[in-house]
């Protein structure tokens, strides 16, 4: 253990360096508790949190040509807007994409001779209920078997209005994984030839994977013990 | 009506009649369906079904005996392993993950934990005994997946030998698993910074052992099935599927080598070092499920080969760390055999409860609380024995993941069920299924 209690001044911020913070939601807290009467003081602790920042070219390596082959294309087919924010975090490339171009954008970057990227993994939903106004993200993550590389789509849609276009006219793959992401976190994909649940039941009420659905769980027994669900349990967060 | 099921009696609905033939009533749907007039037949098949792979449904229309459509029905094993592994931390998701496909479960931790070193920025700390490990188990992995593919897949054409040696070579393997790991399945061996424990002593000896007995038995597979008339005649020319198929359907894994295109991320995007490692991608270039079957074969020969290369790098290293040296993430404890098993161990045991109050306190921090992992996102691709497999880890900078997507083989896989099967027989069905190798577990999570 390092005494720190003599170093009262802190490093100072390079102002030029710090990108404007992505905040997609606060934690309050240590050990996700209310009103427990939690006497540690640790209650009182607040914590933001921000997702990677947008990055500006240049990105160096392929990922330049990419970003420029993609706004290149973008323009051309008239989706000058498409692309948003870029963000290279630990060597992976996410585009945002405004959700409205997503059909046209995804079939240039299939057959564009600079992008080719005729594969497509899944589809993956993640929902941040307290990223106002875009709760709802669809992430696609794209292969270009030819030029051996790998990116990431992101694309948004608020809760209120949770519509993103299907992909799958381009990508016929995508057919199940946008079918889970309707199951799991209730993103109507549209343009989807059969948008039904897939994992859960047919009739199965709400959408499991997004935040406000509970784990659910009972309690449980064990020598003499109470031990709540684990979505009740006092946990570190 | 010949016989009447009280339980599923033949009834009518909007949609037709509906019959439920379980075995020795086929007369009452025959003559039933002659009465209709009508040679269109939806025959639901599973999910519980002894050939079709797992807890898989299928729903066939048919024409006579040729399959005008064919759809699948999934889910039945679903059991929210991704919603489960928000609320436990980053350690305990591996023994998650490990029960998703669970004839692949080291590839799941793999995947997993791939993704998670990503977020923590540690792939270059990974200690290269741990690296080395972790390939040698998955070889062994690959090993053991293909010999049930293979043996299920022959059970459900009726070659019933196949399926008895296939287990049979497949218990050799989870043998060494339980050696090395403890368990036979679900070992969540790999974790975020390394490996479990060390190698146990004699394991390399065991698996020296074992290879050779590999290498005697699995010409066995070939002499049976490779030139044998009746296999062929099953699997040649069915379940076809061509590169641009693949490609469309996200299909990856032995389908797609069936094309003859070399993809293979462990050559084109390596992971854990396998790019020192010796070895060939198998691939056939017929498209069918006679090609699935022999590059599942050759693919065991390969990871044979490598298997070698891991027992000769282990010996020449001796005893090095097997997990990642930043104490803030590693796993403190290590585990020893006892005189009643598998345990923690005493020396261990003696350190913090005897010795160093700072190490019990670490000790206590790490496994209830666990390590932080800075926001962000990862995917982090390997190369399954049945394709793709990734773990789409986000974290919000808290002790647990905010959200893991398993990208698996078998689900995106499955959805070839369609194009395989559409125009061939009913019986070819089964034998396009088995030519994919979906494993449930991974499919539904």
């Amino acid at each position: 253990m390092t005494d720190q209690s003599n170093d009262t001044s802190l490093p100072a911020l390079n102002e030029e360096t710090v990108a404007p913070a992505n905040v997609v939601g606060h934690r309050t807290g240590m050990f996700g508790v209310r009103g427990s009467g939690d006497t540690s003081g640790y209650g009182g602790l607040q914590r933001s949190v921000e997702m990677p920042t947008g990055s500006e070219p240049p990105f160096g390596g392929w990922y330049d040509e990419v970003h420029s082959a993609l706004v290149e294309a973008a323009t051309a087919a008239g989706l000058p807007d498409a692309v948003g924010s870029v963000v290279l975090d630990r060597g992976e490339l996410t585009f945002h994409i405004r959700r409205e171009d997503l059909q046209g954008l995804v079939s240039l970057l299939r057959d564009e001779e600079r992008l080719r990227f005729e594969f497509l993994s899944g589809v993956s939903g993640v929902h941040y209920p307290e990223d106002t106004g875009k709760e709802l993200h669809a992430v696609y993550h794209l292969l270009s078997m030819t030029h051996n590389r790998r990116i990431r789509l992101e694309v948004t849609a608020p809760d209120t209005d949770p519509h993103i276009p299907s992909v799958t006219a381009t990508y016929p793959t995508a057919d199940w994984h946008e079918r889970e992401t309707w199951d799991m976190f209730g993103i109507i994909f549209d343009g989807h030839p059969a948008l039904t649940r897939i994992l859960m039941p047919d009739d199965w009420p709400g959408h499991p994977q997004r935040k406000d659905y509970p784990l659910g769980g009972i309690p449980v027994e064990y020598k003499g013990a109470t031990i709540p669900p684990p979505d009740q349990r006092r946990s570190y967060n | 009506m010949a016989t009447t099921d009280p339980y599923a009696p033949a009834n009518e609905t909007s949609q037709g009649r509906v019959f439920t033939v379980t075995g020795q009533d086929w007369d009452s749907l025959v003559t039933g369906i002659a009465d209709e007039g009508d040679d269109k037949v939806v025959v639901n098949m599973g999910p519980q079904h002894p050939s079709t792979h797992g807890v898989l449904r299928l729903i066939l229309e048919l024409e006579g005996e040729t399959v005008t459509e064919a759809r699948c029905g999934i889910g039945y094993l679903h059991t929210g392993i991704e919603k489960n592994m928000e609320y436990r931390s980053w350690t305990q998701g591996v023994t998650f993950a490990t029960r998703m496909d669970y004839l692949s479960p080291f590839y799941n931790e793999m995947a997993y934990c791939l993704s998670v070193e990503r977020l923590l920025g540690i792939e270059d700390q990974i200690p290269e005994q741990a690296k080395i490990i972790r390939v040698m188990l998955m070889e062994l992995n690959r090993i053991s997946s293909h010999l049930v593919a293979i043996a299920t897949g022959g059970m459900e054409i009726g070659a019933l030998t196949v399926m008895t040696i296939g287990f049979r070579e497949r218990e050799l393997v989870l043998s060494l698993f339980e050696k090395i790991t403890g368990l036979r399945m679900n070992h969540a061996f790999i974790r975020p910074g390394g490996v479990a424990q060390h190698l146990p002593d004699g394991a390399l000896d065991d698996i020296r052992d074992t290879v050779a007995l590999l290498r005697k038995r699995l010409p066995e597979y070939a002499a049976l099935c490779n030139a044998n008339p009746i296999f062929k005649a099953r699997l040649e020319g069915v379940g076809h599927l061509d590169l641009a198929g693949c490609l469309a359907l996200g299909i990856t894994g032995p389908v797609l080598r069936s094309t003859g295109y070399p993809w293979d991320l462990r050559k084109n995007q390596p992971y854990s070092g396998y790019d020192e490692y010796d070895f060939d991608v198998c691939t056939w270039d017929s498209m069918d499920a006679y090609g699935r079957f022999r590059i599942r074969l050759d693919e065991m020969w390969e990871s044979l080969k490598i298997v070698d290369q891991c027992l000769a790098r282990l010996e020449g290293m001796g005893a090095e760390p097997v997990m990642i040296a930043d104490k803030k993430i590693g796993w403190p404890s290590q585990l020893a055999i006892g005189s009643d098993g598998m345990g923690n161990s005493l020396e261990h045991i003696k350190h913090i409860m005897g010795e160093s109050m700072e190490a019990l306190i670490h000790h206590f921090k790490i496994v209830t609380e666990g390590f932080k992992v800075p926001a962000g996102q990862a995917y982090v691709p390997i190369e399954s024995p049945r394709g793709e497999l990734a773990a789409h880890v986000v974290s919000d900078g808290g002790t647990r993941p905010f959200r893991a997507h398993f990208r698996d083989p078998s689900f995106t896989n499955l959805q070839g069920t369609s194009i395989m099967s559409e125009g061939g027989q009913v019986a070819d069905v089964i034998v396009a299924i088995a030519s994919i190798d979906p494993v449930m577990g991974g499919v539904d999570r």
